[in-house]
Formats: C-alpha cells, sequence, structure tokens
C-alpha cells in the first residue's frame, strides 16, 4: 500500500519510493529510505498535510506525495 | 591573516542561537549576491581575526535549492579554513546525514552537539567519544541557550586552523560504489586539490547538474555509473543517499541509546493540542488575533500616535518652525526641513515602535516553533494560490501596516512563494489605507456599513486571482513547491535571540524610511511646493500652481478611463505614494477644506466633506478606492519590497504589476458600472469587457502542459552559478 492509505497511530515502514527528481531527492535527504520506519502521527485540521514520525523527529508531508511512496 | 570559519547545520539545530553567541553584536545581514537568500557574518569575540560565515540552514547539499547552492558555492570556492557543524543531538540521525556530506569536502570540521540537555531530560544517551572516533572529526556538546561549551568550541576551532591536517575523507559506501567511486576519480582533472577529490566524484557519480557543467568529463564516467545501477537496481543519486543513511544506522548503534518505551515528549504533548482536528483553527484564530490586538490596535496605536502627534509634533516640528521663523531664514529651507524632511520622514518613522511590538511578537512565535504548525494548518488552502501558509503572516502583518508585512515574508523558505507573497501582501488594506475607505464611505456612500468590508474582500480578492495568475505564469510555473517540512519541537523563546531578531527586523526597516523615504519626501516637498506664480519661478502659496499639480494635469487623463481624470485626484492619487493619508489630506487642501481633512475622516463629521463629494459620482469614488488600494503603497513599502526581493527585475515587475492590477480591476469596475448604469455602450464599455475577458482566460486557463512537465523534472536555478 501507499503511504497516504495508512492509518493515523499506523507504523510502516519504506518498501520502495514512486516519486520523481527533485522531490524524490528531498524526500529522501529527510531520511524517508527504503526501509525507514515511519509513524503516522495525525492530519492537518482541513485534512492534508499528514504528520509522520521518521527517524525521531516530526515531518509534515502532502497526502499527494505519500501516494508515491510504497509502504508495507 | 583572516581566519574564514563556516557555520553549517540543519535548521532548528540552534545555529543562529550559535552564531549570535559566538559573534555578539558584531554581526554583518546582508544578502547573497541577486537572490533571496540572507547572508550573515560576524567577528567571533575575543578573536578579532577569526570571521564566522553564517550558511543558510540546510539538510543536505542537493544541488536543488537556492540555499544548498549557495551554500555548496561557498564552501568549494571560498574554502574557509574550518568549518562547525552544529548538529541537533535530539534529531542525531537526519543531522549526521549533513555532517557525512560536510566532511567530505576536504575541510577541517569540528562537530558541535548542541541541545544536550533535552537528549538528558529524554533519558536518551550519546556517547559523543565514541561518535567522535568513528566519524573521524572532534566533537564538542554545547547549549547554544546559554553559552555552555561554546568558548570550548572556539578554542578547539583555533587549534585546528593553526594544525591544519591534510585529511583525505574517509570511505563509507558499499565496496562496489566505491570501487566505481575510485575509477571516476582516476579521470578528475589533476588540478583539483587532493582535499576536494572525494567530494567532485561522489557528486559525479550522482549525476550532480552543477558538477557536471562545471568539469564536462567524457562518458566513459557514465558506463561505470550505469554499471552499479544496474547491480544495485536503484538510481546512483538514490544509492548514494540510501548508503548514508545504512551507515550512519549502522555507526550510532550503541553510540545513540534511546530510553526504554516511547513516552511522548512534553512538546509532543503540546503538539497534540495545538494541531488538534478541532482545536487547531481556534487556537490559531486565537493567537493571530492577539498578536494584531496588542501590535496595532492597542500598544502599536498608541506608541505610534503618541510619536507621530507628541514626539514629532509638538517636540520637534512645531519648536523647529519656530526656531526657524524667529531667526529668519528663509521660506524655502525651512519649508524643505520642517515639512518636507522632518515631516515626511517623521510620518515614516511614527510607525517604528507599532513594528518593533509587531516583530516581537512574531519572534517570539517564531522562536517557539508556532510558525511551522501555522503552514502546516494553512497549507492545503495556500498552496492553491502558489502561496505557503507561512504567506498567512505577512498578510495579516499587512492589514497593519505594509512594510512590515513584506519583510515578515522573510520566514518563506521557497523562493517562488516568497516572491509571491511579497508580490501581493500589500493588496491587504493597511493603516494608512483606512483613511482613504472612510473618507469614500462617509462623503459618498453615506457611511454606508459595507464600504470598508468590501475593501478588504477586494484586497483578498487580488490576492487570490494573484496567486492563480501568476502561479499559471512562465516565471512562476511548475509544481508548487514540495511542502516536506520539519515540524521542530516546541521551545522556550530565547530572550536574546528574540531581541535580536526585532532589533535587526526594526532597524532595516527605519534604514528604509531614512534612506528611500527621506529622498522622495525632498521631491515631493519641492514639487508641491514651487511652481509659477506671477509669470516667475518659485515658491507657490497654493498647490494649485505647483509643479506638482502640472503633472497631475498631464497624468490625469490616463486616470479618465477609471473614473477620475482631474488632476485633483491625480495629485491625490501621486502624493498617496509617498504617504497613503497624503490623499485624504491634499483632498482637504485642494477642495479647500477648512482645517485638516485627516482629522475631519477620523472624526466622522462627513458633512464637512461636501466639496469633495461634489466631485465624484460614487461609481468614480468607488473606482478611485478601488485604484488606490491595489496600486504599489507607499514608498517605504516599495522600499521593503526593493530589500527582499533584493532583485531590481522583480521589484520593477512587482510595482508594474500592481498598477497594472490595479488600472485593470478599477477600468473593468467603472466602466462595466457606467453601462450598467447608462445603458449607453460606449468605447470605454468595450475596453472595460476585453480587460475583464482578459482577465478571466489568465485566471481560468491551463497552463501549457509540457512546459510544467519539463520544469517537474528537475529544478535547478540557473542565476545561481
Amino acid at each position: 500500500m501507499n503511504l497516504n492509505d495508512a492509518k493515523i497511530g499506523e507504523k510502516v515502514k519504506v518498501v520502495k519510493l514512486h516519486t520523481q527528481g527533485a522531490l524524490k531527492r528531498r524526500i529522501m535527504d529527510m531520511g524517508i529510505t527504503k526501509g525507514a520506519e515511519i509513524f503516522i502521527r495525525k492530519v492537518a485540521p482541513f485534512g492534508d498535510p499528514l504528520q509522520i514520525n521518521v527517524r525521531g523527529y516530526e515531518l509534515s508531508l502532502r497526502k499527494c506525495d505519500a501516494a508515491n511512496i510504497e509502504v508495507e | 591573516m583572516v581566519t574564514k570559519i563556516a557555520l553549517a547545520g540543519n535548521p532548528n539545530s540552534g545555529k543562529t542561537t550559535l552564531f549570535n553567541d559566538l559573534t555578539g553584536s558584531n554581526q554583518y545581514v546582508g544578502n547573497w549576491p541577486g537572490v533571496t537568500v540572507e547572508k550573515k557574518e560576524g567577528k567571533i569575540q575575543g578573536h578579532e581575526d577569526a570571521i564566522l560565515m553564517d550558511l543558510p540552514g540546510i539538510y543536505s547539499l542537493s544541488p536543488y535549492t537556492l540555499e544548498e547552492v549557495v551554500t555548496r558555492n561557498y564552501l568549494i570556492n571560498e574554502k574557509p579554513n574550518a568549518i562547525i557543524n552544529i548538529i541537533d543531538g535530539s534529531n542525531l540521525e537526519r543531522n549526521l546525514y549533513l555532517t557525512t556530506q560536510l566532511l567530505e569536502l576536504g575541510i577541517p570540521v569540528i562537530v558541535a552537539i548542541n541541545m544536550m540537555d533535552i537528549v538528558k531530560k529524554r533519558g536518551d544517551k550519546i556517547d559523543t567519544a565514541k561518535l567522535s572516533k568513528a566519524i573521524g572529526c572532534e566533537i564538542v556538546e554545547i547549549t547554544a541557550l546559554d553559552g555552555t561549551g561554546t568558548k570550548e568550541l572556539i578554542n578547539k576551532v583555533v587549534k585546528l586552523v593553526q594544525n591544519p591536517k591534510k585529511k583525505v575523507p574517509k570511505g563509507i559506501f558499499s565496496p562496489e560504489v566505491e570501487k566505481a567511486l575510485s575509477s571516476i576519480e582516476d579521470q578528475l582533472p589533476k588540478e583539483i586539490d587532493i582535499t576536494q577529490r572525494r567530494w567532485y566524484t561522489i557528486k559525479l557519480f550522482e549525476r550532480d547538474k552543477k558538477v557536471l557543467k562545471e568539469l564536462n568529463i567524457d562518458s566513459n564516467v557514465d558506463g561505470i555509473i550505469t554499471f552499479v545501477e544496474k547491480t544495485l537496481d536503484d538510481d546512483s543519486e538514490s544509492i548514494i543517499i540510501n548508503e548514508r543513511y545504512n551507515y550512519i544506522t549502522e555507526t550510532i548503534k550503541g553510540i545513540y541509546v534511546k530510553k526504554n518505551g516511547s513516552d511522548l515528549t512534553t512538546s509532543d504533548k503540546v503538539d497534540a493540542i495545538i494541531t488538534n482536528r478541532w482545536l487547531a483553527l481556534p487556537i490559531f484564530a486565537v493567537i493571530m488575533f492577539s498578536v494584531y490586538y496588542i501590535s496595532v490596535t492597542t500598544v502599536g496605536t498608541f506608541v505610534t500616535d503618541f510619536t507621530n502627534d507628541t514626539i514629532f509634533g509638538e517636540w520637534i516640528i512645531a519648536p523647529l518652525g519656530a526656531w526657524f521663523e524667529s531667526t529668519g531664514v528663509s521660506p524655502w529651507l525651512s519649508g524643505l526641513v520642517v515639512d518636507g524632511i522632518v515631516g515626511g520622514v517623521g510620518a515614516v518613522l511614527g510607525f517604528v515602535p507599532q513594528m518593533f511590538v509587531l516583530f516581537f511578537l512574531l519572534a517570539i512565535l517564531e522562536e517557539c516553533g508556532y510558525m511551522s504548525r501555522v503552514a502546516f494548518i494553512l497549507d492545503k488552502l495556500f498552496r492553491r494560490f502558489g502561496l505557503s501558509g507561512k504567506s498567512f503572516i505577512p498578510m495579516l502583518i499587512g492589514t497593519g501596516c505594509g512594510v512590515p508585512g513584506v519583510m515578515a515574508s522573510r520566514t518563506i523558505e521557497n523562493e517562488q512563494e516568497r516572491r509571491m507573497t511579497i508580490m501581493t501582501t500589500t493588496f491587504m488594506p493597511c493603516g494608512a489605507k483606512l483613511p482613504i475607505i472612510a473618507l469614500i464611505a462617509g462623503a459618498l456612500f453615506g457611511g454606508a456599513w459595507w464600504v470598508a468590508p468590501s475593501a478588504y474582500f477586494l484586497g483578498i480578492g487580488a490576492i487570490v486571482i494573484s496567486g492563480v495568475i501568476l502561479k499559471k505564469s512562465k516565471m512562476f510555473a511548475g509544481e508548487s513547491s514540495p511542502f516536506v517540512m520539519e515540524l521542530p519541537a516546541y521551545h522556550i523563546p530565547s530572550s536574546k535571540s528574540v531581541f535580536k531578531s526585532t532589533w535587526e527586523r526594526g532597524f532595516s526597516f527605519v534604514k528604509r524610511a531614512g534612506t528611500v523615504v527621506l529622498l522622495s519626501s525632498m521631491i515631493i516637498w519641492f514639487l508641491s511646493n514651487f511652481g509659477m506664480a506671477n509669470g516667475s519661478f518659485g515658491m507657490v502659496e497654493d498647490m494649485d500652481h505647483s509643479i506638482l499639480s502640472v503633472i497631475g494635469g498631464i497624468v490625469a487623463p490616463l486616470f479618465a478611463p477609471i473614473g477620475f481624470g482631474n488632476w485633483q485626484s491625480a495629485v491625490a492619487t501621486v502624493m498617496g505614494i509617498l504617504a497613503k493619508e497624503e490623499v485624504v489630506a491634499v483632498f482637504g487642501v485642494l477642495y479647500g477644506i477648512t482645517g485638516d481633512a485627516l482629522s475631519i475622516v477620523e472624526e466622522g463629521s462627513f458633512n464637512q466633506l461636501g466639496t469633495i463629494a461634489a466631485h465624484f459620482t460614487p461609481l468614480a469614488a468607488y473606482s478611485f478606492m478601488i485604484f488606490n488600494l491595489l496600486c504599489p503603497p507607499c514608498f517605504a513599502a516599495i522600499g521593503a519590497i526593493m530589500r527582499e526581493m533584493n532583485n531590481a527585475k522583480w521589484t520593477w515587475f512587482t510595482i508594474g504589476y500592481q498598477f497594472g492590477l490595479a488600472y485593470a480591476v478599477s477600468l473593468i469596475f467603472y466602466q462595466i458600472g457606467l453601462f450598467l448604469s447608462s445603458g449607453v455602450f460606449t468605447f470605454g464599455t468595450a475596453a472595460g469587457f476585453v480587460v475583464l475577458i482578459g482577465m478571466l482566460y489568465l485566471i481560468f486557463r491551463t497552463p501549457n502542459t509540457n512546459e510544467t512537465n519539463k520544469r517537474n523534472k528537475m529544478k535547478l536555478y540557473p542565476e545561481v552559478e
């Protein structure tokens, strides 16, 4: 499944990144790499973006970008 | 010999606090040439020959963002003597990611682990001695907030600079990659110094566009890279990033010991409330309202009025004028100094206290970490218009005064969003525009309740429309900036940083008033007080005969299509560019109102303004209001725009765009309004419809998708070499 499908409070592991270009670089720079563990903390009041915990810190990510991250 | 030391680290790692601690007040703030990235350098206290260069907060040294490119270029080309890499101990893995890249540059690095107090509070442990051995450079524990460890840090840096050991960076990647890297290294030009070869090799392996352009290597290298990509089934850039993080994860095993169980920290608990699905917006509204209320409505207005009326009015202008008279100084000099210079500059400086209060409150919100939550909450709403959630703050401040509003756009990291925010912030009616609204509402609409709110909606509408139109234009095209943003832990703001930020921003504004406004005050004063009277050139009693009125007369026809083609309105509009309150004052003078028109409007005795009303139809008056609300604001605000854009082309574009939009909207409104009320279809009406259709097209068109796709792939910044 993809990261945007995960439920709040779930813990997932990154399988593959389908993002392209500079955005992929940015996402990986921030620590979302193959095998990284992600915890879905919450969702913003208007429904987007997501707040996740990765490598020990809080990161916000848009659902459309999370859709390109394959997790299990 | 001047020693250059670079300070690099992630955003929110306490870098600014450390920088302030090390340099005290010996700082210089500017911009990197041609870009909106701030450049800070200062002398290290106690070491007069050492300059500390504060590099932008970055997460990596990729070629994709301005901040990263500016930093890379500095480190490679300027070759500082040492780098202080400040890292957040409570966030070790991601911080070390940058560290591994800094270590490849061949410049001596010292790591300063900050926020160890937070680490200890959490019950975690970091074995810095072991870590230092593992990564191969010295580590100093510091708490930037109270200066703990900073003396030791500087001593170690000085020692490092005095005994530079040429270290060749160690290999941290997998055998396949290291093998490829050494083959690539053989192909590097001999001129590249041994300390920098590792950096260039890795960049070539990553197919870094900037380095490829710089070096012009033959395609042999590409074959080596492709081979590894096939073997490891991933692109070279991703391979490097993955292996970096793998290296870090492996290395910190046994060094970074987390306390058992995952308790929520205090910061997490606070955050759970502040960004709670139901509470977030109400809390946000309350906070914003309070900031606005304190800085603009209560303390702000009180202090500004005091400054304007008392300090300038009573203490300076009146006695100065009297002194001039008593010493028999010629009227033009006294007029120039008292009315032109002191009056003009004083009006702008009157805003200074209000601005300081505003900046102070903003700095607190920024320092404690709340601003990123604002961006988080508002993102969905704002990104449609090419703006960031953080664009809200400048606009909110802009309802008080556009100058600090524009300056507040500095917190927006993405350059495009920043530029867009700067361009649209001043559409919001500021405090100085209120008298215009009140005048029109009172004198021409009988004090109707809906006029004022309509002005605010006009502002919001202009911002939204501009966002949509500009976003589709070539200059801003492309994916909205990736909203991949760290939400740093909350912490109590350091009073030192808050005061520093407040002072720095406030003083910027003062400098702006001191230069641009001074000059323009003098010019406008001259133009409005000199002209042809009785056949000779000299000071005139009546503005009717001044040069300005002549200019007004020449320019007036331009305003005819939008309803106010008389020279008085033209003059008032021009004076409005000096300070928007001048519009009302000038009308008062030109239409022969006894007394100060501004205070009459403030009091609300609108029947005294009959002469003004007689010259306008309601339609024309509202059109006049539209134009003055949307056109470029006062010189002080233009000055702020100039400073924040840091680019002449963009500044002129902003001014041109604002004039254009103001004219277009007024035209559409006036001409179509005229048509609807009179039923007569004139050439003007046709023009109005044409402009309306043009605007609708710009708003609703789908941009050229090919261009958009090309830009999505790699976002490079050609203007940064």
